[in-house]
């Protein structure tokens, strides 16, 4: 192993520390950059990252471009927070979903903050889901090239309400059983897929115990899951494509050739 | 956009991206200030209102309020203004919401001017702007209309003892099931997406509204279970809504 592992080397090996020159934190140190460059030398990221950080966005970006990222953020909290709900929160219909979260808000150590915040999380995320889209809708960068990031970004709007929707279930007090009941009657009057988007939903044709950990499946894994995968594609575009420039700023025609266009 | 266009949209856009700044640190330290704001309105909202938990789940009794969280309203919202739009009412539910979908799919391939600039797209202005306007407006409507869970209405002349006490327990029942969260009875209740009960009971015969009540058309939810843990409830309801034969353009109540 060790043989193989040291054929593709390019870089000259460090010279071994001498503790009478180096302090403390400068060997630590020193050892750090050994661990980067010997991931570096095999995952060659530098390269990359090093494109992704210093690459230019054009002139004139303002506050309303970080709604994005912004978005992402808030994402990146409910899956956070999620995680610790999903330490605690059982999916039982016989009274363990209600005692679980009945549980996380009395008993657990900061659990009714870990709790609102996945709420008001979520909150805050569709609010600036839709002014991210109203920005991008109003500065036209969904034009050419960027249709592919329009679309993308639709779906992720249609999961972000699916999550909302299918999270609503889950504490399992009056309010979000007999409404999920109605907005699960109501997707199955959609034309064409309602009724089979209904019966997925439910487990069957009526809302039964299997209903409740269907829910949780699809809230915890497979919409966090495709959305993670399509934010990484959304982003990729936006790499790619570049960051749209405002509308209102024309370019001006350079005095002198320019030697080299960065894209 | 046709090729032209194209390259010359590309072009301009190389120009711009030159005359621009690095992503580190500029968009960067814009980014991660956000990201505190994210996480600082988070933290404040959830330390200053919290979450709740109403009561357990317990399909046999019927007080729900059955409403969905905010951000929903409007869609809620949108059922109700189909309904009253009686040559829509076909697309009433989903109809609507999915062209809707299918058009902010299908954006940027019908719109495929090569102007960004929002004030020389006028119709996407006021596309955009009556969008906004009218999801506010569903939105708070939907805010306002509450689910009211009472119910008193004047006693139909020439009832019985017993009827009398019938009508007054359906009531009861009616207000707790949260019937008037889609339902008009009289002045109360919400006018849709539930169809007008004021006279419900001369429009159905009791068993007629008994099996409504047990298979309903969506979205309603049903009341089997009632029928299963309560008999005697779910015969009240049935009682008392076939006792319903009010004139509407003479309601007084
Ligand atoms: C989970 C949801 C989303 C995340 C995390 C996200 C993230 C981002 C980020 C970080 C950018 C970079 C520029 C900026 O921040 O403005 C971006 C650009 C973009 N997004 Fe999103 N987005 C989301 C949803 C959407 C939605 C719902 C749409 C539209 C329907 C959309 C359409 C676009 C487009 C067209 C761009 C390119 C804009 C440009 O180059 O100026 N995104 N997105």
């Amino acid at each position: 192993m060790a043989i193989i592992g040291s054929r593709g080397r390019t870089t000259a090996p460090l010279p071994p520390a001498q503790s009478d020159e180096l302090t403390r934190p400068e060997a630590a140190a020193e050892a750090g950059l050994t661990v980067v460059n010997w991931i570096d030398e095999r995952a060659q990221l530098s390269q990359g990252l090093r494109w992704m950080m210093f690459r230019k966005v054009p002139k004139g970006i303002n506050w309303a471009y970080t709604l994005g990222s912004a978005t992402m953020f808030a994402f990146l909290n409910q899956a956070v927070t999620g995680v610790f709900l999903a330490m605690y929160y059982r999916p039982s219909v016989t009274g363990g979903a209600y005692q679980s979260t009945r549980n996380i808000i009395d008993n657990v150590f900061l659990g009714q903050f870990v709790l609102s915040m996945h709420l008001y999380g979520a909150y805050l995320m569709i609010v600036l889901i839709f002014l991210h889209m109203a920005r991008v809708f109003f500065f036209g960068a969904y034009k050419y090239p960027r249709e592919l990031s329009w679309i993308i970004g639709v779906v992720l709007l249609i999961l972000t309400l699916a999550m909302g929707f299918t999270g609503y279930l889950l504490p399992f007090d009056q309010r979000s059983y007999w409404a999920t009941i109605v907005g699960v009657n109501i997707n199955g009057t959609a034309p064409f897929l309602g009724p089979y988007i209904s019966d997925f939903l439910r487990g069957g044709p009526e809302f039964g115990a299997t209903t409740l950990s269907r829910f949780y499946a699809i809230h915890m894994m497979l919409i966090p899951g495709l959305m993670a995968a399509l934010i990484g594609f959304h982003l990729y575009l936006v790499m790619k494509l570049g960051i749209s420039a405002p509308p209102w700023l024309k370019a001006q025609e350079p005095e002198v050739a320019i030697e080299k266009v960065e894209v | 956009m046709n090729q032209a266009e194209k390259e010359q949209y590309l072009r301009e856009y190389a120009l711009l991206k030159n005359e621009g700044k690095p992503f580190f640190p500029y968009a960067v330290a814009k980014d991660a200030i956000m990201a505190v704001i994210v996480m600082a309105v988070i933290m404040l909202l959830s330390l200053l209102f919290g979450a709740e938990l109403g009561p357990a789940v317990n399909p046999t009794t019927t007080t729900y309020v059955p409403r969905p969280d905010w951000y929903f309203f409007f869609l809620f919202e949108l059922l109700r203004v189909m309904r009253n739009a009686p040559k829509l009412t076909d697309m009433a539910t989903i109809g609507l919401p999915t062209l809707m979908m299918i058009g902010l799919f299908l954006l940027p391939l019908y719109d495929r001017s090569p102007e960004r600039l929002i004030t020389r797209r006028p119709v996407a202005l006021a596309a955009g702007i009556a969008t906004i306007l009218c999801m506010a407006y569903l939105t708070y409507t939907g805010a306002e209309v509450g689910s009211p869970n009472q119910l008193v209405l004047p006693i139909p002349a020439g009832l019985t003892k017993a009827q009398k006490a019938t009508f007054l327990a359906g009531e009861i029942i009616v207000g707790e099931s949260g019937c008037e969260g889609c339902h008009e009875i009289g002045t109360y209740g919400n006018n849709g997406p539930g169809p007008l009960l004021t006279h419900i009971g001369s429009i159905l015969r009791p068993g007629g509204i008994a099996s409504t009540l047990k298979n309903p058309t969506a979205p309603m939810p049903s009341f089997a279970g009632l029928a299963k843990s309560s008999p005697k409830k779910f015969e009240e309801l049935v009682q008392f809504l076939s006792m319903l034969h009010y004139k509407s353009s003479s309601w007084t109540g």
